[in-house]
């Protein structure tokens, strides 16, 4: 049980790791300001939804476990909703140039 | 040289970095958002202390309110920044320079100064806690063994609202605090403004209740259903109470007076200024707790709010 | 397995350290904002596989205060653009 979890969780927090990966290179290398949100709302996310899944196996009890889902659900949310927010700021020239 | 140690050094080199950065940046924006993402980074090296307490004030602090109260602040210099084109002179700004030099000269040899074992009172702390019957020692500390300290705080931040309303001018006198925000009833921000309040207020009150055994505690909790109400009103859902209403005043006086009220029967009915009866600290500690979170709450949210600017039609 | 965790947590402040050199950098104020929410994100995890590793459970909570309050910086850094625009336009009337 033990030995599968482990492999589980390498294996998870191997590509959370390559999707942050992506991510930052992404916003670093894209040309402009909505493909960079593109590049790091998508894989950001993604990168924290497998190191969530990876973690799922370690986690000690039940409720640690929804504790780590439900981090990953508002992390969801949160970058959905940032997302549109800046990329219409971004969009209207508002704050954002 | 274990691979903690090294992790440990590029955090704080990390760290420091962003620092120096959100000093030397000339632009207020990018000094604020740098500031931001350092409150993130100081929130993980206290996790790497294992200050989870002090952590979580961080994250809620750094990661929340502070950040509202800095944009708001570089929103509102912006629009003066083109017009004031007046630089401090050669002299005000050396004098700056040597004044922060020094400060930091002092912290820094009042930390190497400290003895090699620093003198602490950790052990005493955890080794009492069975006198209240909670778990966490910070808990202890500031509700039963320094309970004077933590009352007098929340007077402190009492006098703090008293000064920010006091900033009102007459005609605005009791009245509503901060611009009123309009937005779209259908957009994004309302949307996250209907959804994530009712999660924050669960997670706020699990902060506060894990408090007594765990990490956590009546500020922290408190933090986060501040932000959970600031969201709600800078998603123009509601509007901020006026300064004049009684029942806002009640609940910002709740929290110390039920202190004082408890500090009070301890003095009549028990040993000292804030005895609490062993048989019943618990209880007792969890209800003035409950009572701080609301105040706290309140507290807060009208910080960031600001003075009152709108009159109330009478 | 713990050694294996600490390199993912370097890896991912690695990418964090990627991410305050887009801060630094912009060029837009979007672009910083956006570097803040990468700051966040890789935040969490770190978080998370920092309390796994060191056995500090309680670092989930903190993970979960971060996750709760990710949003706030840059709504704050949108609505502050459009209110100052809103009496922009008032003024203008």
């Amino acid at each position: 049980m033990s030995y599968a979890g482990d492999i589980v969780t390498i294996a998870s927090v191997s590509a959370g790791a390559f999707f942050f990966l992506a991510g930052t290179v992404g916003l670093l290398r894209f040309p402009d300001t909505l493909t960079r949100l593109h590049a790091l709302t998508k894989a950001d996310n993604l990168g924290l939804g497998f190191v969530v899944l990876g973690l799922l196996p370690q986690a000690a009890s039940l409720r640690d476990g929804l504790k780590l889902i439900s981090i990953w659900l508002l992390a969801l949310l949160a970058g959905a909703t940032v997302s549109q927010l800046i990329a219409r700021s971004a969009r209207q020239g508002g704050p954002a140039r | 040289m274990s691979i903690t140690t090294v992790f440990e050094s590029v955090l704080a080199a990390l760290v420091l970095g962003l620092a120096l950065w959100t000093i030397a940046v000339r632009e207020t924006y990018s000094a604020t958002v740098g500031f931001v993402a350092y409150g993130l980074m100081v929130a993980l090296i206290w996790v790497g202390l294992d200050a989870i307490d002090v952590a979580l004030t961080e994250a809620a602090i750094g990661g929340g309110l502070g950040g509202i109260v800095l944009l708001g602040a570089a929103a509102r210099l912006r629009d003066t920044e083109s017009t004031a084109a007046e630089t401090p002179n050669r002299m005000v700004r050396l004098g700056a320079a040597a004044l922060s030099a020094a400060i930091a000269a002092a912290l820094a040899i009042a930390i190497l100064l400290l003895p090699d074992a620093a003198p602490t009172l950790a052990p005493a702390a955890v080794a009492n806690a069975a006198a209240t019957g909670l778990a966490n020692p910070v808990t202890n500390v500031l509700m039963a063994f320094r309970g004077m300290d933590t009352a007098l705080e929340k007077v402190v931040l009492l006098l703090a609202i008293v000064g920010v309303w006091s900033l009102a001018s007459d005609q605005a006198w009791g009245g509503r605090p901060g611009p009123h925000h309009e937005a779209d009833p259908n957009g994004v921000l309302a949307f996250l403004a209907r959804l994530l309040p009712p999660v924050g207020i669960v997670i706020g009150v699990y902060i506060l209740w894990t408090g007594a055994d765990h990490p956590g505690g009546a500020f922290q909790g408190g933090a986060v259903l501040a932000s959970m109400w600031l969201l709600v009103i800078m998603a123009g859902l509601a509007d901020t109470p006026p300064a004049s209403s009684r029942r806002l005043r009640l609940v910002l006086v709740a929290g110390p007076g039920l202190f004082f009220l408890v500090g009070l029967g301890g003095l009549c009915f028990g040993a000292a200024f804030l005895a609490y009866p062993i048989a019943h600290a618990k209880p007792l500690i969890l209800g003035i707790e409950t009572a701080m979170l609301l105040t706290i709450a309140a507290t807060l949210a009208l910080l960031l709010a600001g003075a009152p600017e709108r009159s109330v039609p009478r | 397995m713990s050694d294996f965790l600490t390199a993912s947590v370097g890896f991912i402040l690695a990418m964090l350290a990627l991410g305050l050199v887009s801060i630094l950098r912009g060029p837009g104020d979007a672009d910083r904002m956006m570097s803040a929410q990468l700051i966040g994100t890789g935040g969490i995890a770190a978080l998370l596989l920092l309390g796994t590793v060191t056995g500090v459970p309680a670092a989930v909570d903190v993970a979960l205060i971060l996750a709760l309050l990710a949003t706030f910086a840059s709504i704050a850094f949108v609505k502050k653009g459009l209110s100052r625009l809103e009496v922009d336009s008032t003024d203008g009337t």
